[in-house]
Order: C-alpha cells, then sequence, then structure tokens
C-alpha cells in the first residue's frame, strides 16, 4: 500500500506528457460542443476528471484528434512545444473569430533527471477540472457564433524541430482587435498550461 | 656665441613643452587674478558683507554654500557641462548605433514580429496538421436558442396548459343575465349561486348541492350574495331591498336587515357587511348591532353594481351605474360623522361599472371593468389617482379577478364575445381566451375559476 501511494504521488516526464495531452483532448473537444463547432448530437458523454465531458463521435474529426493530441503528446515528452492554439474561423470569409491559446512551459530539466516529480495525480486533476469548468463558463460571455465556423490546430514548436510528414507551417492567425480573457493555468511541476481565449470585439464584428 | 644664442632662442621657441616666458598672461589667470583681488579688496560691496555677516553671525549654518558657489561662478559667464553626469559613454553609444545600418530592422522587425504574432517567430516554428480547417458540414450552431434571451424566464410560464373546455359544468336553471352578483366561492371551498329566488350552496370539495333557502314570494329574486371572510356566514342581497344573513352550518336565517329603498345588487364583507342598492346608496351595517345601518356613502347617482373592500381592508371600491368608480376610506367604528368622502373618484369609464377586483399582491392597485358602452379594463393606483393602463376588452365586461398564482387577471365578458380572457398582469397581454360566461370567482387555493354563463350553467376552469 505504501509503494502504491508513493507511486501515485510523483510525476514523470512521460505522466506529465500524458497527463497534458489528455487535458489538451478533453479540452479541444470541450470548446468544440461548447462553442457549436460541432452538432451536439455528434458527441457523446464521458466521465473523466470527475466530471462529466462531452467527446465527439464523429470519425472524421476524431481521426483528427488523435493525430494531433499523439504527435503532441511526443512534442510534450521531448518538450519541444511551446503553445497551442485552438483557431476558430468563419467558413464563409475566413475571419478569425476565436482564438483559444494554450501557452506550455517546459521544464527542459526534467529530460535529464528521470526521477519523479512530488506533486499527485490528483492534485492536477484538479487543477484541470477547473480549466475546463471555466471554458464551460465562458460561452456566457462570449459572442455567439452566428455563421458557420472552421477550427483548426496550431502548434508552436522549437525553432530547430524537424517538421513532421503531413504537418506544415502556419501563419499566428492572429484576430484584429481582439478582446481577451485570461483563465486559470494548471501544472504538472514539468509542464505549466496558460490558458486564455481571444475573440473578435463584437463592434468589430 | 651669438650664432649659439640665436640657436637656443630658435630651440626655445620650438619646443612647446616649455612655458612661454614673454607671452601674454593666459586668459584663465587673468580671471583667477582679478576674481581674487576683487574677493580680497572688497571691491563688491556687498558680496563682503554678505560674508562678514554670516561669518560673524551663523557660522556654522551655510558653510558648503560658499564653497560650493565660488567655482562656478569663477567661470559664471560659460557653461561647462560636467560630462560624469550625462553618461557620455551610453550616449555616444547610442549615437553610434543609431548609425549602424543592420541594427534598426532586425529590432524593429523582432518587435512588429511580437506585436503582431504574439510571438517571436525566431524561437518557434508554427505548425499544423496539413488541409484545411476541420468544420461540420453545413452545420449551424442553434446556440443562439440557448444563450440569446428574448423572453423572460418568467413570461415562459404563461405557455402553460390551459384547457380551453371546463373541468366541471353544472346546471344553473333560472339564472338571472343581469348585472348581478350572484356568484361566490367561500374560504370553505363552498360555492354559492342565486337562481331567481333560491341560493344554492355546492360543496366543492364532497360535490354535493345543498338548497340554502328560498325567497317566500315567487315575484321576489336574490340579487347579490357575498361570503364572510371566515366562509361561515352568507349575506344575501334581496330584490325587496333586504339584507339577509345565513348561518350555513345550520342553515339558519340569523338577521335580515332592511335599510334600503331598492334592491341590493351589491355586497362587500369587511368585518361587518357592506352594500350597495338600485338608489345608488351604500349602507354600512354593522351586523353586531341592533341598529345596524350605521353609515351611507351617497355619491352614485345610479344603482350600485360593484362593490369590494381592499385585502387590507383599508379602502372599498364602488362602481355604479352612472360609470363611476369611487374609492371610499375605511370608516372607524364610532364615527357616525359625514366626514366620508371618496377618496379618489373617476369617470373615465363610458358604462357601468360592475367588475371590479383589488390586486393581492400588489397593495392599491384596483382593475374595474366597464359595459356594453365602455368595454374597457382600466387599472388604477389609488395612491396616486392615476390609471396605470387601459385596455379595451371589445366586451362587455361583467367580472374581474387577479389569479396570484401566475400573476394573472381573469374578466369576464358578456355582450359581445361572452368570454372569459386571463391577461399576465400587468403588461396586459392575452394568455387564453374561454368561452361564454357572465362572471367570475376564484376558488379558495386559487388554482380553479367557476363561471355563471348567461347559458344557465356554472363552469369550473382549473386553470391556474
Amino acid at each position: 500500500v505504501v509503494k502504491m501511494t508513493s507511486t501515485l504521488k510523483g510525476i514523470t516526464l512521460k505522466g506529465s506528457a500524458e497527463l497534458v495531452a489528455e487535458f489538451f483532448s478533453f479540452g479541444i473537444n470541450s470548446i468544440l460542443y461548447q462553442r457549436g463547432i460541432y452538432p451536439p448530437e455528434t458527441f457523446g458523454r464521458v466521465t473523466h476528471y470527475d466530471m462529466s465531458l462531452q467527446l465527439t463521435t464523429d470519425p472524421k474529426l476524431k481521426n483528427y484528434l488523435t493525430d494531433v493530441v499523439s504527435q503532441l503528446k511526443e512534442w510534450l515528452f521531448e518538450c519541444t512545444v511551446q503553445r497551442l492554439v485552438l483557431v476558430i474561423t468563419c467558413l464563409e470569409t475566413n475571419d478569425v473569430l476565436e482564438r483559444w491559446q494554450f501557452d506550455i512551459e517546459c521544464d527542459k530539466s526534467a529530460k535529464e533527471s528521470s526521477a519523479p516529480r512530488e506533486k499527485s495525480i490528483k492534485t492536477i486533476q484538479d487543477e484541470i477540472r477547473s480549466v475546463i469548468r471555466q471554458i464551460t463558463a465562458t460561452v456566457t460571455f462570449l459572442p455567439l457564433l452566428e455563421t458557420p465556423c472552421a477550427f483548426d490546430l496550431l502548434v508552436y514548436t522549437d525553432k530547430d524541430l524537424v517538421v513532421p510528414e503531413k504537418w506544415e507551417e502556419s501563419g499566428p492567425q492572429i484576430i484584429t482587435q481582439s478582446e481577451e480573457v485570461r483563465l486559470r493555468s494548471f501544472t504538472t511541476s514539468i509542464h505549466k498550461v496558460n490558458s486564455m481565449v481571444a475573440y473578435k470585439r463584437s463592434d468589430s464584428m | 656665441m651669438a650664432q649659439f644664442g640665436f640657436e637656443n632662442d630658435i630651440h626655445s621657441i620650438l619646443k612647446l613643452d616649455m612655458p612661454i616666458t614673454n607671452a601674454p598672461m593666459a586668459r584663465w589667470q587673468r580671471k583667477a587674478s582679478s576674481s581674487t583681488t576683487a574677493a580680497g579688496n572688497g571691491l563688491s560691496p556687498g558680496k563682503s558683507v554678505n560674508v562678514s555677516l554670516s561669518s560673524s553671525k551663523t557660522p556654522s549654518k551655510t558653510p558648503g554654500k560658499g564653497k560650493k558657489q565660488t567655482p562656478s561662478k569663477m567661470g559664471g559667464d560659460r557653461f561647462i557641462p560636467i560630462r560624469n553626469s550625462k553618461q557620455m559613454d551610453v550616449a555616444t553609444f547610442l549615437l553610434t548605433k543609431e548609425n549602424e545600418p543592420d541594427n534598426p530592422t532586425t529590432t524593429s522587425a523582432k518587435a512588429m514580429s511580437v506585436t503582431l504574432n504574439g510571438y517571436d517567430l525566431e524561437d518557434a516554428k508554427i505548425l499544423h496538421l496539413g488541409g484545411k480547417p476541420l468544420n461540420a458540414p453545413e452545420y449551424q450552431n442553434n446556440l443562439k436558442v440557448l444563450y440569446s434571451q428574448g423572453t423572460t424566464p418568467a413570461s415562459t410560464k404563461k405557455t402553460r396548459y390551459i384547457s380551453s373546455t371546463p373541468d366541471k359544468i353544472l346546471d344553473a336553471p333560472q339564472l338571472r343575465n343581469d348585472f348581478l352578483n350572484l356568484l361566490d366561492w367561500s374560504s370553505r371551498n363552498m360555492l354559492a349561486v342565486a337562481l331567481h329566488n333560491s341560493v344554492y350552496l355546492w360543496d366543492a370539495t364532497q360535490g354535493d348541492v345543498i338548497l340554502l333557502m328560498k325567497l317566500e314570494r315567487e315575484e321576489d329574486y336574490i340579487c347579490s350574495v357575498s361570503w364572510t371572510k371566515e366562509g361561515s356566514y352568507l349575506a344575501i342581497g334581496t330584490s325587496d331591498c333586504k339584507v339577509q344573513l345565513w348561518d350555513v352550518e345550520n342553515q339558519k336565517r340569523l338577521r335580515s336587515m332592511a335599510s334600503h329603498t331598492a334592491r341590493v345588487a351589491s355586497l362587500s364583507w369587511n368585518d361587518y357587511i357592506l352594500s350597495g342598492s338600485r338608489s345608488g346608496h351604500v349602507h354600512h351595517h354593522d351586523v353586531r348591532m341592533a341598529q345596524h345601518h350605521i353609515f351611507s356613502l351617497t355619491a352614485h347617482s345610479q344603482e350600485v353594481c360593484g362593490l369590494k373592500w381592499s385585502p387590507d381592508g383599508r379602502y372599498l371600491a364602488s362602481g355604479g351605474n352612472d360609470n363611476l368608480v369611487c374609492v371610499w376610506p375605511r370608516v372607524s367604528d364610532g364615527s357616525m360623522g359625514n366626514e366620508s368622502q371618496a377618496v379618489r373618484s373617476w369617470s373615465e369609464h363610458q358604462g357601468a361599472v360592475k367588475a371590479l377586483a383589488w390586486c393581492p399582491w400588489q397593495p392599491n392597485i384596483l382593475a374595474s371593468g366597464g359595459g356594453t358602452s365602455d368595454r374597457h379594463i382600466r387599472i388604477w393606483n389609488v395612491n396616486s389617482g392615476s390609471c396605470i393602463s387601459s385596455i379595451d376588452s371589445q366586451s362587455q365586461v361583467s367580472s374581474l379577478v387577479f389569479a396570484p398564482n401566475y400573476k394573472e387577471l381573469v374578466s369576464a365578458h358578456g355582450y359581445a364575445h361572452n368570454n372569459v380572457v386571463v391577461w399576465k398582469y400587468p403588461s396586459l397581454t392575452k394568455v387564453a381566451e374561454l368561452s361564454r360566461v357572465l362572471s367570475v370567482v376564484l376558488s379558495p387555493d386559487n388554482s380553479t375559476m367557476a363561471t355563471v354563463a348567461g347559458d344557465e350553467t356554472i363552469q369550473i376552469w382549473k386553470s391556474f
């Protein structure tokens, strides 16, 4: 029992990368559901982080997210990723309407020492839960997306990274005249994720 | 040796590190000597006086001042910058840097990229999985329904189902189709209805019907019925100018009060009873006293069709065939004087006013409805005397009642539509329209209403 709890309390780089990747998977699904990018009937309810979450059942979207998140997990493990951005664009005009930005700070020293850090998974998941709660709560102030929308995921990586197959370089897709709202952050003690959402100011729409 | 002497002279002239002996005094030397002599000789009198004063009287006060001043005063006509404090090195560096062609573009480009991209692109690559951004084909979210509020949550209640057919229909033969008050529902859940010259009680809980009383003479008829607050006594106004008081439990007449000179078309209780008659007089009867007629209110010139005490018992509203709506103050038991003046008297209605209702949740709000020639429902503020709102109901208003469960106002109508309308209060938007009615009363639990119609039926509606 003592051994069990001790392993549960620590976190390694691998575990951290997995936790953060998992957060992105649930977080992106939540945003797509809450913001109505995909129809609500294409989502299924799951329980995770002690809360009810919506996961897509759309096969195309599911594949896409699995591809991105598994690649992201690799980069998180290598500590070469700096930021993940979910961009919501108007399908017609390609205007960027919303930009969910997750800044990732990697503690690269974790690559050298494999000793697990002193932070329990439960504490980390509690922090993650409050971030996802905030994402859910944002729909109350974010402007309504009144046109059909598309989304894209941008990953900011280190400059020297070799671009993998199927991936390509992109522009930052910044919103002109945006309002920004900072959300909570969480840390696994190896990866720290700061969240923020920027949206087009309503008077400029 | 003369040539040597000449040579030496040449040497000394060419040697510049030697002081020039025969040259005129240097400017700074002249200046220094003249200023020292001036100070020493006391050529500037003000200064010397100052010095002497300061030395004799307050020697310790400003010792550094004189010293500090002298050097700057010495070169007083020129500005000699103190280079040390001007950070010449930094300035030079910055100046020279500015001239370098390469630097500005890179730094400003960097700053520009940071502000534009929110990120220094030198440090990162932005990647995305190849292909177009993803979207759900042909899908537009309908969150507008969820997150935009067109209607207030309270008003969604009005979409509750209101049955358009009555819950129950009771036969009411020989019901007089007139501007009378023939229906009342007691707090003990007994519905009293006057049919020609008899009063029937319908026990709404049990469903039993009791004949309470019947007038002796066939040509007489009942004009009004009214329950006391407790529901144990019923007052009955008759066409032979009397007000009868009945103990319902024992089915016994307690007393018969005569004071009017015409039929008693309206009754309203407030501890003791009040009656209004065709003569236009409203009489206060204290049922506890032998001399029951204690007061008269005279403002109406024609029959008093409607009488209602406010729920708090402070005001009495009366409506007459003369199109007047009057509001009276409560008369205290002892006072028999003639101080009773109507607090308000409104003549806006164009027809007889039988329908009167006080708002139970908003004190001082009175609703009144006019007859066939008027058809308006008006809401009054008794405190200010103003008409808050009015609406043309398109039919004669025969009865009004406030339904507190949903904050609605119910109006019963005679000619032309003979219907019951449920209005949202205070907006007076129509909630429901039910059919064929003369008068309406509300059950004690406010959930059901009973209506009497000219087709000789009593209809029970579970509307609230």
